[in-house]
């Protein structure tokens, strides 16, 4: 189980501090599978990663299963179980797919099963296990690679930060059955950030976060209408104009 | 041979035993073993330290190693090897040389090899560097390798020197004629107050020739690199350059390239970029459970893979 507890974050900026989150208060319970949405610049990427530790909140605190986890490195959380899908993933000289796979997976990972992961995400194994996970990867494949990573971790928290940018309709199909199934198959939790609709069709629970803040949350059935209405660019005169 | 020169050998030539086909070991300032097959001559130089190495014409998918060792503390020496390289070779020459010094005293080799590579002759040239040993002694290695090709010859030289060596300073030069190319993959990692010069300097002279030169460097500690990469366009050619290098700790880098065209149809593109590893590398790396250590290894050995 995931706590966040009146979590706020602020940078600043040319002398001014320019909240980012404020009062963020959220549980993911186990084995539950929810979205989170809303706007863009919203603060749902600013949330994943104080969730993995990438980022360090300057008020509240991040109970993992009971423990304290707020002052945890990013190394010690990725330990206890907690995996992040960037949504930019990083590129990188000389490190091969195959090398991304074992460390994510652990050594004793065959060849045979990190094939496997690639074939989850619609990666024809042999084509890309040996290439490098650099700027010879297009933005799709690099996604995949990513989700695969994610995949062959199988913590018991996995943070997915909009899978589906960048891949294709068909396999974004696929995809949407590779997270049902890992929804359906495993005592894991998932919390998928994602725009779309399909993906929120399958979520047990959808947060949307808007302004640095939690402005709602229930089920598809609550949520949805709301969301695809644009109540919660409410707030922007830009929008309301 | 002992242990420490066995250890040495198979860091720098990867050889567990006896190599197969010709080869010539030199430990400790003179030859200590040699094999010669029928088409490749091992000579020993008569007027100064070296051997000349003679490749007989069409001399197909053979191999030659030539490993120097020093497991002596303060030996100095100077050595020139030649290369005669028959037309239409398609040969493998392993080089390399490794040094142990267990003393106070300084262990330096220096080395001059001078390839003459005939027509249509295909050459990989594989060197590595590597020092070792407990001593305060210095690990000094200068080698300088001059590369000539007649048409349509080819080389391709692969260089690592990732650890161990106090100074070097490498200067490599090639000289291409109609339709020969030449491609060098350097590696090169210093660490504690370690001292690295490299040097390439390349010339284009006959129609149709190319140069690939491609450094990927990583400077630790108080180390300290620079990089020189001369390349100049004599007929009509195709030249590049590229060093990318990684900078950490307190190192510094200097990364000097120079192109020059004489000719019209010279297309000559150089590339240069020092950095430190990026952030969101580590980050990522950590994300997957390892420590910040754990993951800057990880990329600093990819990165010189
Ligand atoms: N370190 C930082 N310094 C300054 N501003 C930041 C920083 N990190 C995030 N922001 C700002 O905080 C806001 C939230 O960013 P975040 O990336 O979390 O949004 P998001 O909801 O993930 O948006 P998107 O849907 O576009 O991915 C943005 O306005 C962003 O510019
Ligand atoms: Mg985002």
């Amino acid at each position: 189980m995931l706590e966040l507890i009146d979590i706020s974050f602020s940078v600043e900026e040319d002398g001014k501090v320019k909240e980012i989150l404020k009062d963020i208060n959220i549980t993911i319970d186990d084995k539950k599978f929810v979205a989170i949405t809303g706007p863009n610049g919203g603060g749902k990427s600013t949330l994943a990663k104080i969730i993995a530790g990438i980022e360090k909140p300057t008020a509240g605190k991040i109970l993992f299963n009971g423990t304290d986890i707020t002052d945890m490195s990013i190394t010690d959380r990725a330990k206890l179980g907690i995996s992040y899908a960037f949504q930019q993933p990083v590129r990188f000289k000389g490190i091969k797919v195959k090398d991304l796979i074992k460390l994510a997976a652990g050594e004793g990972v065959s060849v045979a099963s990190a094939c496997d992961y690639l074939s989850e995400v619609g990666l024809c194994a042999r084509d890309y296990i040996n290439r490098d996970v650099d700027g010879s990867l297009s933005g799709g494949e690099l996604k995949r690679i990513e989700i695969a990573t994610i995949i062959a971790r199988n913590t018991e928290l996995s943070v997915f930060d909009e899978p589906e940018a960048g891949i294709d309709l068909w396999s974004f199909k696929n995809l949407i059955k590779v997270f049902e199934k890992m929804h359906k198959q495993s005592e894991k939790s998932i919390i998928i950030i994602s725009h779309q609709e399909r993906i929120l069709n399958i979520a047990d629970e959808i947060i949307v976060v808007a302004a640095g803040q939690v402005k709602s949350r229930g089920t598809k059935d609550e949520i949805l209408p709301e969301v695809l209405n644009g109540n919660t660019l409410e707030g922007c005169k830009y929008y309301n104009d | 041979m002992d242990e420490i020169q066995k250890t040495l050998l198979e860091e720098i030539a990867g050889l567990h035993e006896i190599p197969a086909g010709a080869y010539n070991i030199r430990a400790n300032g003179s030859t200590s073993s040699r094999n010669t097959t029928a088409n490749i001559d091992i000579v020993t130089k008569d007027d100064k330290q070296g051997i000349d190495i003679i490749i007989k014409p069409g001399t197909k998918k053979e191999s030659v190693h030539i490993p120097v060792i020093l497991s002596e503390s303060g030996i100095t020496e100077m050595v020139y090897n030649d290369f005669h390289i028959g037309d239409d070779c398609d040969v493998t020459i392993i080089a390399g040389c490794g040094i142990h010094n267990g003393g106070e005293r300084k262990s330096q080799h220096d080395g001059i090899h001078t390839f003459y590579i005939g027509k249509n002759a295909k050459v990989k040239y594989v060197e590595k560097h590597y020092g070792r040993g407990e001593g305060t002694g210095e690990k000094i290695m200068n080698p300088t390798t001059i590369v000539n090709i007649e048409e349509n010859g080819h080389l391709e030289m692969e260089t690592v020197q990732i650890k161990g060596v106090d100074s070097t300073d490498r200067i490599t030069k090639a000289y291409l004629a109609e339709g020969a190319s030449v491609v060098v993959n350097e590696k090169l990692m210093t660490h504690g107050n370690q001292y690295a010069k490299t040097t390439f300097e390349v010339e284009m002279n006959g129609e149709g020739s190319s140069a690939n030169i491609i450094s990927r460097a990583v400077a630790k500690d108080d180390s300290h690199q620079i990089f020189l990469a001369k390349i100049q366009g004599n007929n009509k050619c195709a030249g590049h350059s590229e060093c990318d290098a990684i900078i950490m700790d307190n190192a510094k880098i200097s990364a000097i390239p120079e192109i020059t065209a004489n000719h019209l149809e010279a297309e000559l593109i150089h590339e240069a970029a020092i950095g430190k590893i990026a952030g969101e590398q580590l980050i990522k790396l950590m994300t997957l459970g390892l420590t910040e250590e754990e993951a800057e290894a990880q990329i600093v050995n990819g990165f010189l893979k």
